[in-house]
């Protein structure tokens, strides 16, 4: 048990933005489905069983419109296709997770793979039960902001204008964060330029997968520089 | 509601299984791959930094360079946060203040 609330005390501040930028969408996703028709109910049950922020707001235009199931699989697809790319990147880190790397692998949501992308257990804590939290505690704002949401209904009065920036702002911060301590900023550049350039070319709602093809594309080519670079800079250890 | 209870578990579970693939697949086709010095192991390792890249993108996709309202929020608040991230490197205050920053221009500057 004390192993479980020092993972839990070591996890939460890692996870305040994410509440934040949680507690917020969620209210707003919760307000939209409820001005749609859609109780408090379906909100957290979706919200409980999803937990995918952009895709459960696309959904919502299959809430509303004729009931077909295979386009919102097809959609959800698509828009959630950048998680297999979170899956590659944790391989090592969750192979040793044991009875809790089902639900790591659940709740591996934006956020939640960003967050265990930089943040390191402190000493003495256990690495699993620690990613464990970080998971669950994400998991449960998105439901609880949903909730909150979805009984606010269009009660909500204050200016709210700006507050989702708080994800993006999350996100640069990583982006600085890895950029200070990684000396090899190739992989980082990749990622931008060639998303950038998908984006001018595919347009806003069609660019994810045409840059996750370049992304791997460009990535694979340069391979053989980075081996070789890096048995250089080993070899200079030696 | 437009459809009927059952049509909208039929769509909240298309949307739980689509999302649940994407997460599981890699695990289940790399399980038992040996990671050490292959390809994947590549991927690994520098996948996160351009996956980063790709998230802060896809947070400002819909950036209009046509009309200054739709650019400069997001301009100076980034600003600030990197800045800010640079002299203090602390991630909360950086955050906090990039998206106070941010919201007190949409909504009393432009």
């Amino acid at each position: 048990m004390k192993e479980k609330t020092k993972a839990l005390k070591a996890a939460f501040p890692h996870t305040i933005p994410v509440f934040t930028g949680f507690t917020f969408l969620g209210i707003a996703y919760g307000i939209l489905m409820n001005s749609k028709g859609y109780g408090t109910g379906w909100t957290v049950l979706m919200s409980f069983m999803a937990f995918a922020g952009s895709a459960q707001y696309v959904a919502i235009t299959f809430l509303t419109s004729i009931f077909n199931p295979i386009l919102a699989l097809l959609m959800t697809l698509m828009i959630n296709a950048r998680h297999l790319f979170y899956g590659i990147s944790m391989l090592d880190k969750y192979k040793d997770t044991g009875k809790l790397k089902p639900y790591l692998i659940f709740g591996l949501c934006d956020e939640t793979f960003s967050i265990i992308c930089s943040a390191k257990p402190p000493e003495g804590v256990s690495r699993n039960w620690f990613y464990f939290f970080i998971t669950l505690l994400d998991h449960s704002y998105w439901v609880l902001g949903s909730a909150i949401g979805g009984l606010l209904g269009s009660m909500v009065s204050f200016n709210t204008k700006g507050l989702d920036f708080v994800l993006t702002a999350l996100f640069v911060v990583i982006f600085v964060g890895q950029w200070k301590t990684q000396k090899d900023h190739k992989p980082a550049i990749i990622g931008v330029l060639c998303s950038i350039i998908c984006l001018v070319v595919f347009g806003q709602s069609n660019f994810i997968i045409p840059t996750m093809i370049a992304i791997l594309t460009v990535l694979t080519i340069s391979r053989k520089e980075y081996v070789v670079e890096k048995e250089l800079t080993e070899g200079r250890v030696q | 509601m437009t459809l009927t209870p059952v049509q909208t578990i039929t769509i909240i579970c298309m949307v739980t299984i689509g999302t649940m693939i994407t997460r599981f697949l890699p695990f289940l086709v790399f399980q038992g791959t040996k990671l050490n010095n292959s390809y994947i192991s590549y991927l690994g390792q520098v996948l996160p930094y351009s996956v980063i890249g790709l998230l802060v993108v896809y947070c400002l996709k819909s950036l209009n360079f046509k009309s200054p309202t739709y650019w400069i929020p997001e301009a100076i608040a980034i600003i600030c946060i990197i800045a800010l991230h640079y002299w203090k490197e602390n991630s909360l205050l950086s955050i906090g203040v990039g998206t106070v920053i941010y919201m007190l221009l949409v909504q009393f500057v432009f």
